[in-house]
């Protein structure tokens, strides 16, 4: 799908403010300074320099898809169905090639208990729709030859694929401002300015900024905006992780696609990176790098792939995932008028991009909730607390 | 319908025999919800692994005013560490329940028992309730009473491994011997088991993976909250003596037209 509005006009457009400029936050402001809108993002950091900036960019709905989850892994598929489209139109408009692999995920299971865990999360996948190929040792490395010898045995997921977030991050923030939006960095959005109950804005600094529309895509710092009536907050904590990137020699990488593994995920870019992670640690906005985790990161890429002893550390870095109360995103109404969610996308922002995107821009411009987003919102969390699910 | 039939652990009383974890679920809704169909009263948290600071939407804010929390000191693997983290824990959650964890290595996540004694000695004499995961090995428990412990939690089987109570003779023994409840703690895969340990006699018992892993961790919550009433009951009831013969429920003599 893609989002066109034609014939415009900026007069008929709502004026729009939006918290964080992470792929989310620019995905939007693009889509609407498209149709005519008048948008300003704010920044508290550098745009793309949040989750967006330390993710690795898988585009995994299949692999990455958990019992209880079997909504997310709708609209996740529906984002991948998206994602090709959404790439060329970006690139064109961005001039930027955003490292785009339609090469597809192995998993692969090193000692035979990983198998039997394989096997149950497989046997899940395939029974919700995720197309999986099964692969001996030895089909495995012929994919990926410098795969750890003695391997148990390995799954192909041909429907997920990859990009580089960083260059996405930076297409999405030409675009944006190609088209009108804009961008004010290192500008911490304070709260938001109601005026007797009704929303006016946002204050920025001190200063009042007057907004028809306000989209909070303030990622993992989404609940911390002062002034939203604590109803309308969305339920959204930091999941810290610590990741790390190798350099591999870019005529001979020793991985070229995704591979999962135990504990681990390893995604080639095409400049020779290669992004190991990740730890999932509940610490709040703790950003220390720590010995047992960047180990726990290089340890289990390690057993995968052992020739990562061999390389380079071009970068080690730890960020916060923006997790909701159930793992999935948070998006469209926040119960206070002219305020929208755009948050909580915990580790599918990239994925998430497009239907991110496209979704809030078409509930701004048309006031229409797309069937597709509807179980994701801010009311899902108050509908559920006081029920329990007690027999 | 048996009367109230609490169980006490250091002078409170509970009125579900079922301690939770609060690791590996798929996320924090599925666990609200899980800990809610579980009936659980108590819910252990790992000092080292979760940060104690209960910002918002953290665990402890989530969780802490709706169940007992037990500290657990899951990944010490030696004594200073262990009491340092008590420590840690009862400064943050004010509460001087511990549930000690020492592990001896990280491949079999097996209990350290000298060190633990050790540990369980020096954490009673500051003052804590020490709940101690242990092996199944009756005198070891003997010795962890012995120094002060308020419970013992003999394992099933190995951490996260799901198979079941792999000794029952040893659970068994250690019941009749034990002078603080017994909480089974560790192993456990599935309903049956759970219920299997109450049925032996354990006080409660305590579990993590085989609910929080499962493909419908909800359900599987309430399975064990099922599991272990009907353990208990049963427990109570009397289970009949095992026999090598079969035995007619009814007389077979003097039945009509013999």
């Amino acid at each position: 799908m893609s989002v066109h509005f034609a014939g415009s006009r900026s007069r008929d457009r709502p004026r729009v403010a939006i918290i964080g400029a992470g792929v989310s936050g620019l995905g939007i402001g693009w889509r609407l300074a498209a149709a005519g809108c008048t948008v300003d993002l704010f920044e508290r950091n550098f745009a793309g320099g949040g989750a967006s900036w330390a993710a690795a960019g898988m585009l995994a709905a299949g692999v990455e898809a958990e019992p209880g989850e079997e909504a997310l892994f709708r609209l996740n598929r529906m984002a991948q169905q998206l994602w090709p489209e959404f790439r060329s139109e970006l690139e064109a408009e961005s001039r930027r090639d955003i490292g785009y692999r339609d090469d597809g995920t192995l998993v692969v299971a090193s000692t035979r208990d990983d198998l039997e865990q394989l096997r149950h999360v497989a046997t899940f996948q395939a029974g919700i729709g995720v197309e999986l190929e099964w692969l001996t040792a030895a089909e495995a490395r012929r994919r990926e030859p410098c795969l750890r010898a003695g391997l148990a045995g390995a799954v192909f997921s041909p429907h997920d694929h990859q990009v580089d977030n960083r260059r996405l991050a930076m297409a999405l923030k030409d675009a944006a401002l190609a088209r009108g939006c804009r961008l004010h960095e290192a500008r911490t959005v304070d709260a938001v300015d109601l005026e007797a109950g009704r929303l006016r804005g946002i204050v920025v600094n001190g200063e009042r900024h007057r907004a028809d529309i306000v989209i909070n895509a303030a990622g993992a710092w989404a609940n911390r905006i002062d002034g939203v009536p604590e109803p309308c907050r969305p339920p959204v904590r930091p999941v810290k992780g610590q990741m790390a990137a190798l350099r591999m020699d870019r005529s001979h990488p020793i991985a070229t696609r995704v591979i999962w593994g135990p504990n681990t995920y390893l995604a080639p870019k095409a400049d020779g990176r290669l992004l190991i992670g990740a730890t999932v640690e509940e610490r709040g906005f703790d950003d220390d790098l720590t010995a047992g985790g960047i180990m726990a990161v290089i340890e289990a890429a390690w057993r995968v792939l052992p020739g990562i002893e061999e390389l380079p550390v071009d970068e080690l870095w730890a960020g916060f995932r923006p997790t909701s109360r159930d793992d999935a995103p948070v998006l469209g109404a926040s119960g206070l008028d002219g305020l929208l969610l755009a948050t909580g996308h915990h580790r599918n922002g990239i994925l998430l991009a497009p239907v991110t995107a496209n979704l809030l821009a078409e509930l701004v411009l048309t006031g229409r909730t797309d069937p597709a987003i509807d179980a994701f919102g801010l009311d899902r969390f108050r509908r559920v607390s006081h029920a329990g699910a007690a027999s | 319908m048996v009367a109230a039939d609490d169980f006490e652990i250091a002078g409170r009383r509970f009125g579900s025999r079922l301690i939770m974890g609060s690791g590996g679920y798929p996320n924090q809704q599925v666990m609200l919800d899980a800990l809610e169909a579980s009936g659980t009263e108590v819910v252990t948290v790992s000092i080292r692994r979760v940060s104690l600071e209960g910002y918002s939407e953290s665990m402890v804010d989530l969780i802490g005013s709706r169940y007992t929390l037990l500290p657990n000191t899951a990944g010490c693997e030696s004594v200073r560490d262990a009491v340092l983290t008590a420590e840690l824990a009862r400064e943050a959650l004010e509460t001087d329940w511990v549930k000690l964890e020492l592990i001896g290595d990280r491949e079999t996540l097996m209990p350290d028992g000298i060190q633990l004694v050790e540990a369980a000695e020096q954490l009673v004499k500051s003052g804590f309730q020490v709940l101690p995961y242990c092996t199944d090995d009756p005198i070891l428990c003997q010795r962890l009473v012995d120094v002060g412990s308020s419970a013992v939690m003999p394992l099933g089987s190995p951490i996260g491994s799901g198979m079941g109570i792999c000794n029952p003779f040893n659970l068994e023994m250690i019941v009749r011997r034990s002078t603080v409840p017994v909480v089974c703690d560790a192993g456990i895969g599935t309903a049956s088991d759970a219920a299997q340990a109450l049925e032996i006699g354990c006080d409660a018992v305590m579990l993590n993976t085989a609910v929080s892993r499962s493909n419908d961790p909800v359900s599987m919550a309430a399975a064990m909250r099922r599991a272990v009433e009907a353990g208990r009951l049963a427990h109570r009831a009397g289970r009949i003596p095992r026999r090598r013969y079969a035995e007619p429920s009814s007389p077979q003599l003097g039945l009509i037209g013999s």
